[in-house]
């Protein structure tokens, strides 16, 4: 009983550390543009792909890993120069329907570029299984939960302590004012592009060795990220991180206690009962809406 | 930009006086392309895809009530469609009942679900709207995928054809006059419903809630009405597709009919009935011909979905409708 309910929750915490990668990526697009982009999950599709396909062709798994960051970023970045950036006063509904449209072609792309079948990517330290507080575990959770914790590190340090970090910052809170202090608001958006494209494909590495990757692993990562990225509160970084743990808890232990086949009923159920009894979010500012 | 402006709005009003005047006219036309429509088409195949493109259009004019005139977007529709179509298939095949009334029924459970949700998601707004319905969407897509024993599961399940007092709908020839009808009554109902104190009140919070409701309309319940009365149209055209395909699988409910639906809507032109059946007859027409692309159906549908939006963010028909209107000047 006590070695099974460690179990879930490392499970948990390692779901919940990619659900928070990719929450990470809708929050800081969401806070540039105010655009949702649906095709986040895409980006950890590409990332796990790309990986898989440059480890085939004998590349050393880490320089395969910074391969696939470097294309998926540059994915991003063309997605904001040649879609986002041409429907600069589209309204929501009209950029969600081009950032899933974006998300149709990429996997479109993925399926004519690769194939549609289930690739394994090796795992980062072997697989010869832990036993951690009577839990087993495979390294590549270890893995996963640190990466997380170094690019939390890693963002806040840059959010903080760069000036383009600092300007993504201040493009979040106020674009007006931000602009008037001389950021140049477009670089910001572009640039929030490519970080986001590398964060998901960060995950989509992390994750390919545990669950694998195909052309089509991006569609429910990207809506557990998103939903992750609500329930934390959007575009609350903090958030993000608290939302996607929480949110691969749940799952983890709803999937152990209640039913496997439930358990992204199980997702779904408390993100929206969060949203009915707090529609900012856990960690979400209370905003007030101008008339 | 004051000038675009203005053009633009003069423009605006110009579309909409367009299609307010042509409102008959619309229905007229729309009657008068159903009933020509069969001279050319030679075999079933056509039938079918029509048929499949008007199921689609009664979905599409309900969800265009409530995300182009009252502003409320919906990813989990399809959610709706699928119960419309598993409940009208559970009571008829495993129940027994008659399947006018199974419809009927499944119909009004649809509208209970959506009245009792409907009141805590549509205080939601935007982005959170989104998620929220997205959500109910992928439950309801999950629990008829998993209860297999009823369902059954992903494959799908067969079902009792349609009977109405004892004669039975079959054939696409037959299906075609059925739902060229319930397309023609449902543009009526939306119609009506725009032109009606109703529909400039959705307008109205679609502008400005806070506004709406200073000016005494209340925003919660004619938003709840709209949703429930587009669950309603999703169910029926559900329940039809159920009927006239004989077997359903778990896709009608998906999210990525969901996000069809919505296209659909927002490709034809939001805000507009007959960009709602347009949208939709396009969109249900264009994979069959990508059907011939096989490997580069995807990757095409993606591209289009995402040009048409950055360069027509208004939508096929009222865009189109403006140059036309321009030209004739």
């Amino acid at each position: 009983m006590d070695s099974q309910w460690t179990q879930f929750l490392a499970g948990g915490l390692t779901a919940g550390s990619v659900y928070a990668l990719v929450a990470l990526g809708f929050s800081i697009i969401f806070n540039a543009s105010r655009v949702i982009n649906f095709a986040q999950g895409e980006f950890v599709m590409i990332g796990g792909m790309s990986a898989v396909s440059l480890v085939a062709t004998a590349v050393p798994l880490p320089i395969a890993i910074a391969g696939a960051i470097v294309i998926a970023s540059v994915v991003g970045l063309l997605l904001e120069k040649l879609a986002v950036e041409r429907a600069p006063h589209a309204d929501v509904v009209t950029l969600i329907i081009i950032t899933i449209g974006a998300s149709i072609f990429l996997r479109g792309l993925a399926q004519l570029v690769w194939d549609k079948g289930i690739h394994p990517l090796p795992a980062f330290s072997g697989d010869r299984p832990i036993a951690l507080l009577g839990a087993t575990i495979v390294p590549q959770s270890l893995w996963v939960f640190g990466a997380m914790v170094v690019i939390v590190a890693v963002l806040s340090w840059f959010f903080g302590r760069t000036l383009l970090g600092k300007a993504m910052l201040a493009t979040s809170h106020n674009r007006l004012a931000a602009q008037l202090v001389g950021i140049d608001v477009a670089k910001v958006l572009f640039a929030s592009f490519g970080l986001a494209g590398a964060l998901g494909a960060i995950a989509g590495v992390l994750i390919a060795p545990i669950t694998f990757t195909s052309y089509d692993v991006g569609v429910m990562l990207g809506l557990k990220g998103f939903a992750a990225a609500m329930l934390g509160g959007l575009g609350s970084f903090a958030g993000a991180i608290v939302g996607g743990l929480v949110l691969g808890l749940l799952e983890s232990l709803s999937a152990g206690y209640i039913s496997s086949a439930y358990k992204d009923v199980v997702a779904f159920l408390i993100m929206l009962v969060v949203l009915f009894f707090r529609p900012r979010g856990i960690l979400g500012a209370l905003q007030s809406i101008r008339v | 930009m004051a000038r675009f402006k203005a053009f633009a709005s003069n423009h605006l009003n110009a579309t909409d006086a367009w299609w307010a005047s042509s409102r008959t006219g619309g229905m007229a036309l729309l009657a008068l392309i159903i009933a020509l429509a069969p001279l050319a088409m030679t075999n079933n195949y056509f039938y079918d895809v029509a048929i499949l493109a008007g199921l689609n259009a009664i979905v599409c004019v309900g969800l265009n009530l409530l995300i182009g005139y009252a502003g409320q977007i919906s990813l989990g529709h399809a959610g709706f469609v699928g119960l419309g179509a598993y409940g009208s298939a559970l009571l008829g095949s495993r129940y027994g009942w008659p399947p006018l009334a199974a419809l009927v029924a499944a119909t009004a459970g649809v509208a209970l679900l959506a009245f009792v949700v409907g009141r805590p998601i549509l205080r939601l707004h935007g982005h959170y709207l989104a998620m929220a319905t997205l959500g109910l969407g992928i439950i309801v897509s999950i629990v008829i995928s998993t209860e297999d024993a009823l369902t059954g599961g992903p494959d799908g399940m067969p079902v009792a054809p349609l009977a109405v007092f004892g004669l039975i709908v079959q054939g696409e020839r037959t299906w075609y006059w059925v739902i060229g009808g319930c397309l023609l009554l449902a543009v009526w109902l939306a119609q009506n419903l725009i032109e009606s104190p109703i529909g400039r009140a959705l307008r109205a919070l679609h502008t400005s809630e806070i506004a709406a409701e200073v000016a005494g309309i209340d925003s919660a319940r004619h938003k709840l009405m709209v949703f429930v009365i587009s669950a309603v149209f999703a169910a029926v055209a559900g329940g039809l597709t159920a009927y006239y395909a004989g077997f359903i699988t778990p896709a009608k409910a998906s999210f990525l009919h969901s996000i069809e639906l919505v296209t659909m809507v927002v490709f034809g032109g939001m805000a507009s009935t007959f960009g709602a059946v347009v949208g939709a007859a396009i969109l249900t027409v264009l994979p069959q011909v990508l059907t011939l692309l096989k490997d580069y159906e995807m990757v095409v549908f993606g591209a289009l979905m995402m040009f048409t939006m950055i360069f027509l963010p208004r939508g096929v028909v009222p865009t189109l409708a403006g140059y036309w209107l321009r030209r004739a000047r």
